[in-house]
Parts: structure tokens; sequence; C-alpha cells
């Protein structure tokens, strides 16, 4: 039983993925002993229409699988009127949690909204996901060049809304030493695998981060499923640790249920 | 059967090359990787002078002596000292254990001046490995592209060549070596992303495209799951995760006595 903190539904802008049709990709996943999921959608990187985006996400979502996915919303806060999306999405769509692409939309962590966003997530019970990155900046299409998300302000950030969960999807690939440690000092912070790379990954992030603060996250479909499910075979994790990064850390912080 | 073309002894704790590999072949058994292919020494040099790629060479063959029959070595090679590679090659590959040849970035390889390099090692049956990368924001000076192989490649049609990275956008990558039969897609160092190895299969076939891991910067677990994880059938995977790289060694192990 395996739960993914790190799925997207929807079309990637620049290519077809394998299984990017919900019902292939929720079959692939319980094919894979993923259980459930928190998804968001690919849309919410470029479409302004985000009330839509999370509309379809959150009726796809019902529509396949049976509670497999839960939906995450996308939040842009460059779009005026921000707020009624956080609403919308809390009140009427009934999601948990919020997905941030701070630099696909083009703000920093230190403005003002995004202190007013911890606040109202926080005031809501909502957590924040935030993807550091969507693919190797090496392979960017030339005229859509994004920079990685700057997390510095963040340790901060978090420390005013101490209660809320705040997770890094895609953040592994960069995010070493120092400027993960400063990050994870706040028992709050989690990180997810799917851009955790090296030998032995998840033995070595560990020597860094507390097992509690590890998530399993997949990134399918643009990743093929397997590398995140290969991870937990690489590192000599145990029966135990193994069990709280797959399940028991999502479940103890975003209060998922056992189904 | 899993053989991995490409392997780095870095990223892994050890103070010596004795060590590194003992705990690289730890992870290599619990990912059912039975052969390994090791070139370049650490720290990594992108340009380096006779004196220093020997060094390096004498790391990965000090480290695979006690690997016989499963870890093999690559040369390291700097095709701007064309007189010292050959030496080196005749070193390290005709009178010693290594079977295969790495270029990395020192100069491009779509350089004439590479071709006396390319002619010896396909005199000994050594495998190249010539890394290549599409980087938007540009390459390195010397770092080539797999466009610059397939121009390589028609001096040389009937030497067996690899694309390092499957030029790392492997979307331009794998079209830009279609067209060129002697050249092979290495499957390792990128990211796992979807879609990838069905393209390459579609584009190359299976028999064109061989696994590798760049452990340790990169892990087994990423770049297996990239066949693993493909949409194609078995036979292929087998070919893709040992069997190409497998029937290309074959002759260069055999000469050497080293069991297949």
């Amino acid at each position: 039983m395996i739960f993914d903190t790190n799925v997207y539904l929807s079309r990637w802008p620049f290519r077809r993925l394998p299984n990017d049709e919900t019902p292939a990709l929720i079959k692939k996943l319980k094919q894979n002993q993923i259980s459930q999921g928190f998804a968001g959608s690919f849309d919410g990187l470029l479409h302004k229409d985000i009330r839509s985006v999370n509309q379809r996400l959150s009726d796809d979502c019902k529509s396949f699988g049976s509670g497999t996915l839960i939906p995450i919303g996308s939040i842009n806060l460059n779009l005026p009127n921000w707020e009624a999306d956080v609403i919308a999405c809390h009140e009427e769509l009934a999601m948990p949690g919020l997905r941030l692409h701070p630099n696909y939309h083009q703000y920093q962590l230190s403005d003002d909204k995004v202190n007013k966003l911890f606040a109202m997530a926080s005031e809501r019970k909502l957590f924040i996901q935030i993807a550091m990155r969507m693919e190797d900046d090496r392979t960017h299409h030339p005229l859509m060049r994004i920079p990685d998300v700057k997390f510095e302000a963040l340790p901060d950030l978090m420390k005013q809304h101490d209660q809320l969960q705040v997770t890094i999807l895609n953040g592994m690939k960069s995010l070493r030493g120092a400027k993960l440690t400063s990050l994870t000092e706040n028992p709050n912070l989690t990180v997810e695998i799917a851009m955790l790379e090296g030998v032995g990954g998840i033995e070595k992030l560990m020597k860094q981060v507390p097992y509690q603060q590890i998530l399993f996250g997949s990134y399918a479909p643009f990743f093929y499923l397997e590398s995140s499910l290969n991870k937990l075979k690489e590192s000599n994790l145990g029966m135990e640790i193994e069990q709280q990064i797959i399940w028991q850390n999502a479940r103890e912080r975003f209060f998922v249920t056992d189904s | 059967m899993i053989w991995d073309l490409h392997c780095h002894l870095s990223g892994v704790d050890g103070k010596t090359v004795d060590e590194r590999i003992a705990q690289l072949m730890d992870y290599a058994d619990r990912m059912g990787v039975e052969r390994l292919v090791f070139f370049m020494g650490w720290p990594f040099l992108t340009d380096p002078t006779p004196q220093e790629f020997r060094k390096q060479n004498d790391d990965v063959m000090q480290a695979i002596s006690h690997w016989h029959d499963r870890a093999f070595g690559f040369v390291y090679l700097n095709a701007k000292y064309v007189e010292e590679s050959l030496k080196e090659l005749d070193r390290c590959v005709k009178n010693g254990p290594m079977v295969g040849v790495k270029l990395w970035v020192a100069t491009r390889c779509n350089d004439p001046k590479i071709d006396p390099i390319i002619k010896r090692a396909g005199e000994l049956n050594a495998l190249i490995y010539q890394h290549t990368w599409f980087k938007t924001g540009g390459n390195l000076v010397g770092e080539s592209t797999s466009s610059d192989l397939a121009l390589m490649a028609k001096r040389h049609p009937k030497i067996p060549l690899i694309a390092g990275h499957t030029g790392g956008d492997w979307e331009l990558g794998i079209r830009a070596i279609q067209n060129s039969p002697n050249v092979y897609a290495g499957f390792g160092g990128f990211d796992p992303t979807a879609g990838a190895t069905e393209m390459a299969v579609r584009t190359l076939g299976a028999d064109r495209i061989i696994y590798g891991s760049d452990i340790g910067g990169r892990s087994f677990s990423s770049q297996l799951a990239k066949v693993q994880g493909a949409d194609i059938p078995e036979v292929s995977k087998r070919l893709i995760l040992g069997g190409n790289l497998k029937r290309l060694l074959t002759p260069i192990l055999n000469a050497k006595g080293i069991k297949v």
C-alpha cells in the first residue's frame, strides 16, 4: 500500500505522455500498489482559467478510480482575485491542499501574497505543495526556459504559520546540503523522492533529512512510475522506515485514511 | 541479465577506488545488475592532460582488478592529444584489461582530428562511448551533440559508436542518430521521462539501444525504470538491458579471456 504525493493529470504542454489519460494512469498506479495519491493538473502551469482547471481536476478524480486520486488545486498568485480560487478549492471542491508553481507563475516566495496565501491555507487547514521544477532545465523548450523555484524565504514563512504543512515536489535534484537542511529544520516541511538521484538515494537523503519528513512521490505520468518504486529497493530501508515513507508519513500529516 | 554500460566511481563513500567499487557492487546486487562498465576517475576532469587521464585510467584498472568477469573498463582519452591517446589506448586496451573508449567534452567529435583514435579503437574491437548532449542554453565549448556524432559515424561506418545520454534531450538525440546505423543510443544519464524508450524503440529499433545508469550521480533505480516501465515487448527489454551490450563486447571479451 503506497501513497503517492506527486501525481499530475491532464496534458504536459510539450508532448503526450504514456498514461496521460486518467483511467490509464489509475490502472497503472493500482497495478503497482499505489492505493492513493495527490494529483495536481498540468493545466495549472499555463492556463489562466484556473477555476475550470481545478473543476476538471476534481471531476476527473471523482469520475475515475473511486477516490484513488485526491485533487490538489492549482493557485496562481499573479491572477487577479486568486483568493476566490483558494476558497473554491476548499469550500466547493473539498480539496485538502493547494499546489503552487511559483516559477511558471512568475513570483517569489518572498512576495507578500505568498504570506497571505499561507495565512489563508493555515486558517482553512489546507496543506501546500510547491513544485521546484517540472523538467531538467537542459531540456526546456528554448522559448520556455523556467528557472527553479528559490526557497530562501520559506523557512521564515513557515515559522509565521507554524501549523502549516508544506511539501516540496521535484526538489531533490538540486536541493542539497545546507540549502536542504535549512528547510527541513522545520518538522512541518516534507520532501518527496521523485527527482531524488544518486546511487542509494534514500539512504543518503536520510543522513540529512529525518525519514519522518520524506514522502513517496513518483511524478507520474511525467516520469516512469518504476523510478520511484525502484528507489525503495535500491536503498536498504527496513520495513518500518519504508512503511513510514510510503504511507504513514502522509497518513499522519495529511489525515489520509487507510483504504 | 542486466549489463550496465555507464558507471563512475564517484557519488559513493570510500577513500580508495577499491572501497568505492565494492560499495557500488552492493547496490548493483540489490538491483540485479550483473555486469558493469566503468570509466573515468574522480574528480571529473573535462579536459585532462595525458598525465591526468593516465592517472584516471590507472584508478579504473585498479578498481576493476578485483572483479574480473563482472566489471569492465573503458579507457578515458582526450582527442586534443592524439598521439598520447593512441599510446594510452594501446597501454589500457591492447596490452591491458580495458575493453572500450570513453570520450567526453574536451573536443567535439565531428573534428576529423579524432579519426586516428576511432580507427585504432575499431581495430582493437574496443567499443567507443562518446558523451553527447543537446543543452538548451548551449553546450560546453568542446561538448558534442548526437548530430556531431552522426557526422563522425559517416566516416567510420563499420565501427560501432555509442551516443552517450542519447543526446540528453532524447527527442532530439534519437532523431539525430536515426540514419546512422552504426550509432547506438546510450540510454543512461538523463531523467526517467516517460515515453523516451518507446520513441527510441519506434525510431531506432530495440537492437540499437543500450541501458546504462551513470551511477553514482544517477541511480540504478531511475535508469532501469526507463526500460522496465516502458510499453515495449519483453524481448526488446532484454536486448536493451543487456543483450546489445553483451553482443558488442563479446569479441573483445573473448579475446581477453573474460567469461561472457
